[in-house]
């Protein structure tokens, strides 16, 4: 069903269809609010994926930390970040990574006063 | 029991990280705190004995396994959370067990069906809010009784709910009658946004004249602005920007007529677009 939302451009909302597509990945990455759980993870990262059943394209999403690919397949933001964390990585970092900038040209933008909403409202239009 | 003001703010973890590592002086940050200062000052001279903070749990104490749209917590301390990347080194959080216990069954008896937390950890959408008002203090200098709200799984409540909600939590302040009630001073604090988007290829979007439009809405005429459809905040403040919704709660806890004592913007504070308002009740 479409929703009044679904023209947005560059934004996955995180209503029921994306929650019953990336639960069991979303629960992998809660896992890693527990220390003894990252390190297990950063130790075997394939071994401990296989606690979670995830398709082969989240698996591969996650292993390769493909930032926006995870959100195509289900991932909320706040649950992904735990990765990025993990990594060492900023919100500058893959707010970059998703948006095909590097994060010196990302946070650049951000002092610049942010990215506009002007051409951003609508996908495929210019206001 | 009175009702000394309320406080609107952002709580973006960046803002919990320059304080925690003592960064408020650098450049990128000496402006913001600059800014917050005059809140600080009002929180410090009105000294609330309890703040209700309004905010949202970011995947810490509540996952995809159970989301309440509103949770109280009424335990008798809450500790930081560890969002992934270790507990914020801040104090514990000490709640009112007497006067949460006395908002759960009012609010309940008064048709909003909320989630009743003895223990939960909080994360940095409450912790942030109150370094932001009272810096890195030994101990916090109020009790804190969290509400929890959810905006991380779509649909989060409208912004009527949320500013009805906050009517109802002014209903039962003021039918308070525990032991501490006759001296007792209450803040209400509501927490997130203001535009940002932290997701997709749209990320880093901000919008300065939502914001300020939302501001001036929001004290002059809540009863319109609450009516913004979701796809609104989506669309115009960015998709983590809903997360505005949640600063009816604590406009509504204010009564219908409120004074409006400082605001401030700042862009950016990480991705954010960083706001922060605070009012006082007319009538009381």
């Amino acid at each position: 069903m479409e929703r009044d939302y679904d023209d947005i451009p560059g934004t996955y909302v995180f209503d029921g269809r994306r929650s019953r597509q990336g639960y069991a990945l979303n629960m992998f990455c809660m896992s890693l609010n527990d220390a003894a759980h990252r390190e297990e993870f950063t130790s075997d990262e394939a071994g401990y994926l296989d606690r979670f059943d995830l398709t082969d394209e989240q698996r591969t999403a996650v292993l390769e930390r493909q930032w926006l690919r995870l959100l195509q397949l289900g991932g909320n933001i706040y649950y992904t970040f735990k990765l990025a964390a993990l990594d060492g990585l900023t919100m500058q970092d893959i707010g970059g990574a998703m948006s095909g900038m590097t994060t010196a040209e990302f946070s650049d933008m951000m002092i610049g006063g942010g990215r506009s909403i002007e051409g951003n409202r609508h996908r495929g239009a210019s206001a | 029991m009175r009702i000394v003001g309320g406080v609107g703010t952002s709580h973006v973890p960046a803002v919990g990280a320059a304080i925690d590592l003592g960064r408020q002086e650098e450049p990128y940050w000496a402006p913001y705190f600059e800014k917050i200062q005059p809140a600080r000052d009002w929180v410090a001279g009105h000294a609330p004995d309890v703040c209700v903070v309004v905010y949202n749990d970011h995947a810490s104490a509540f996952s995809l396994q159970l989301v309440p749209t509103f949770a109280l917590g009424v335990g008798a301390r809450f500790e930081p959370a560890d969002e992934g990347y270790g507990p914020r080194p801040v104090p514990t959080v000490e709640g009112h067990p007497e006067l949460a216990w006395h908002l759960a069954e009012s609010l309940i008896l008064d048709e909003f069906d909320i989630t009743i937390v003895n223990e939960m950890a909080v994360d940095h959408g409450l912790t942030v809010p109150l370094s932001i008002l009272f810096g890195q203090p030994e101990a916090w200098p109020c009790k804190v009784i969290p509400l929890c709200v959810n905006v991380v799984q779509y649909p989060p409540p409208t912004g009527r709910r949320c500013h009805e909600l906050g009517r109802a939590i002014r209903r039962a302040l003021d039918s308070y009658a525990g032991t501490d009630a006759d001296d007792l001073t209450v803040a209400v604090v509501g927490t997130g946004g203001m535009s940002h988007q932290l997701q997709g290829e749209r990320a880093g979007l901000v919008n300065p004249d939502f914001d300020a439009a939302f501001l001036d809405a929001l004290v002059a005429d809540p009863d319109t602005s609450r009516m913004r459809p979701h796809s609104e905040y989506l669309r115009e403040a960015g998709s983590e920007g809903i997360e505005l919704v949640m600063w009816f709660v604590m406009r509504g806890a204010l009564g219908d007529e409120v004074r409006e004592v400082y605001r401030q913007y700042h862009v950016p504070t990480s991705n954010t677009g960083n706001g922060l308002i605070v009012l006082e009740p007319v009538d009381g």
